[in-house]
């Protein structure tokens, strides 16, 4: 066998593995399916409906001395609209947008957390690491197990979420107005990359720590530029539209290769037996 | 491959962790067949050398060789024809018996066809087939150890590696493991490399031993080999009506009836025996002669071969610089 070809039968045998595994534990899956619920079905669809029952009138200086703020192209967008779809849409289109990045970089790093640092603590790598895998099989078949769902629990989410969003706002916008084209493009190509942040942060990680909660508490400070978006968007200083989020997503995707070039070279089993 | 090739070598292989010294000069031959026992306590670099021999850690120095292939660049090559036991099971808690051997054979690429017979068939052979859709997690101890020697013979490995295997197990278990071990080097042509802190069990199965002190191979042989390096002579119990008298007793003595300075009688009146370790057998017909000239009546005499457990305490000794003491370690009619 080409020693530099993977074994397809082996990376989807070590995947289903750790799939199995977070299918069947509590403290990975009930985050993965309780977040989501929360940011993208419970608290958006209150928004929707709030903002049909909402009377803007005392806060209408305010919101338009917030609007003044915010770039031009944006601005245009909004004078189609009157002040309550105005509010609708800069939270539903434009402010909750970022938690489709947090989403998939959240439940990648969990999974991967218990994936590598959890498998270290439960001590149940030894067996996996006397398999004829190779390094790098056992490490595709690991991120898989991880990738794989992130990019699940987001298209779902987006599901879900166009639904709430068009259904809770249709008294408000009485048309279809979810998604757009900004939206298509950051679900196929920004949130993956995303995802992939969140998991190689975790990689790297999980080669330093032993245990599931110190991987997860390091890797959480993948979302911190996440944070720094949705602060950029309400300051005005960024608008997510098409061309931003191409940007965006190419820059994560280097940024990804870098991280995935840098932990295939430093996964090796090797290491791993000699911190075990 | 055919019986007494050659199938794990190693020169002087070495590995460090750091400052600490976990295997320093190991140079072995492990045969085709062969049950081979490796001893040691606890840290003595026993494991560490499973691990180079499998290729999943690399050597400081010093060469191996497994089935004629070098661990670390063509590991994946050299664990398709290995199986090894670990120490700690490292069992899947969440995944089911069934699950841990059809993921684990995927892994070994045991072919698609045959899998699943195989897989009915470990479960029945080791006694988890009405447990086979049951978690791990909720396994006794025995049953753990049981799926994971199950997991290490999935492929039908040339090699097998064997870290503690009777650990946790029940009487029956262990009488099981042993003849299964018994059956895979005898019928099967196995290679077995087992580790082992049971020095009875040891006895029992290994042709040979190697014997780890602080990472270093301190004895390496037949039990019979290492009993001669050791120069432990000969170990006879007589059974007698009652208590030799002094001048049998008493090594220093310049009486007639004194045989040699190693044959100081020792006396056990429970069982009305008397013990001795005697320079070479031809000492034998000179205490029996001794005894008899004394007014002794003698029921039975035994020879007894040294045990492993004798050979190990007194290679433990000897390294911690405590002199040898005979039947130091021979027994509580001593």
């Amino acid at each position: 066998m080409n020693r530099n070809r993977l074994n397809w039968r082996a990376v989807r045998a070590v995947a289903a593995r750790d799939l199995t595994i977070v299918r069947r534990s509590k403290n990975v899956l009930l985050p993965i399916i309780l977040v989501p619920l929360l940011l993208l079905v419970i608290i958006p669809g209150a928004i929707g409906f709030l903002g049909s029952s909402m009377d803007v009138g005392s806060d209408i200086e305010d919101l338009e001395r917030f609007l003044t703020m915010m770039p031009e192209p944006m601005k245009a967008q909004f004078e189609q609209y009157t002040e309550n779809q105005t509010m609708v849409v800069f939270i539903l289109v434009y402010t909750f947008a970022p938690m489709f990045l947090i989403l998939p970089m959240m439940t990648a790093s969990s999974i991967a957390a218990g994936s590598f640092a959890g498998e270290k603590e439960r001590k149940t790598m030894e067996a996996l690491l006397y398999t004829p895998t190779t390094d790098l099989e056992l490490m595709t078949g690991k991120m898989l197990s991880a990738w794989i769902p992130a990019i699940l629990v987001t298209l779902v989410g987006f599901v879900l979420y166009s639904v709430v969003v068009n259904v809770s706002a249709w008294q408000t916008m009485g048309r279809i107005f979810f998604p757009n084209a900004m939206w298509v493009v950051l679900i196929l190509w920004l949130a993956p990359a995303a995802a992939g942040l969140g998991l190689g942060t975790m990689v790297l990680v999980s080669s330093k720590v032993n245990t599931y909660q110190d991987a997860y508490q390091l890797g959480a400070m993948v979302v911190l530029p996440v944070i720094l978006l949705i602060l950029g968007q309400i300051g005005g200083v960024i608008y997510l539209n098409v061309a931003f989020v191409l940007g965006a997503g190419l820059l994560l995707w280097i940024v990804d290769a870098a991280i995935l070039w840098f932990a295939v070279k430093t996964f090796r089993r090797s290491e791993i037996i000699a911190r075990l | 491959m055919t019986r007494n090739d050659v199938i794990i070598r190693t020169e002087n292989l070495t590995r460090h962790f750091g400052d600490v010294v976990a295997v320093q000069d190991l140079t072995l031959d492990v045969r085709a067949g062969e049950v081979f026992g490796f001893l040691g306590h606890n840290g003595a670099g026993k494991t560490t050398t499973v691990r180079l021999l499998n290729g999943i850690l690399g050597a400081t120095s010093g060469t191996v060789e497994v089935l004629g292939l070098n661990p670390l660049t063509d590991g994946p090559a050299l664990r398709r024809r290995t199986g090894v036991l670990t120490e700690t099971p490292s069992l899947d808690d969440r995944l089911t018996a069934n699950e841990t051997l059809t993921i684990y054979g995927r892994l070994y690429g045991v072919d698609r066809g045959r899998l699943r017979t195989r897989v009915a068939d470990l479960l029945g052979q080791f006694d988890l087939l009405d447990r086979c859709d049951a978690l791990v997690g909720g396994f006794s101890r025995g049953m753990r150890q049981r799926l994971a020697l199950a997991r290490a013979l999935l492929h039908d490995p040339e090699v097998i590696f064997l870290d503690e295997p009777t650990a946790g197990l029940d009487p029956v278990g262990r009488r099981e493991v042993h003849d299964l071990i018994t059956e895979l080097s005898r019928s099967g042509g196995r290679t077995i490399f087992m580790c082992t802190h049971d020095l009875a069990e040891a006895q029992k199965l290994c042709g040979r031993v190697g014997v780890m002190g602080e990472g270093n191979l301190v004895a390496l042989g037949t039990l019979e080999e290492l009993a001669h390096s050791l120069q432990k002579g000969v170990r006879l119990e007589i059974e007698l009506d009652e208590q030799p008298g002094p001048a049998v007793l008493d090594p220093q003595t310049e009486s007639p009836t004194a045989t040699s300075p190693m044959a100081a009688l020792t006396w056990d009146e429970a069982t009305h025996t008397a013990g001795a370790w005697l320079p070479t057998r031809a000492s034998i017909p000179d205490l029996i002669d001794n005894l008899v000239a004394s007014g002794a009546r003698i029921y039975g005499v035994r020879r007894q071969e040294p045990s492993l457990e004798d050979v190990y305490f007194a290679l433990h000794d000897s390294r911690e610089g405590i002199p040898p003491e005979g039947d130091a370690h021979s027994g509580g009619e001593a």
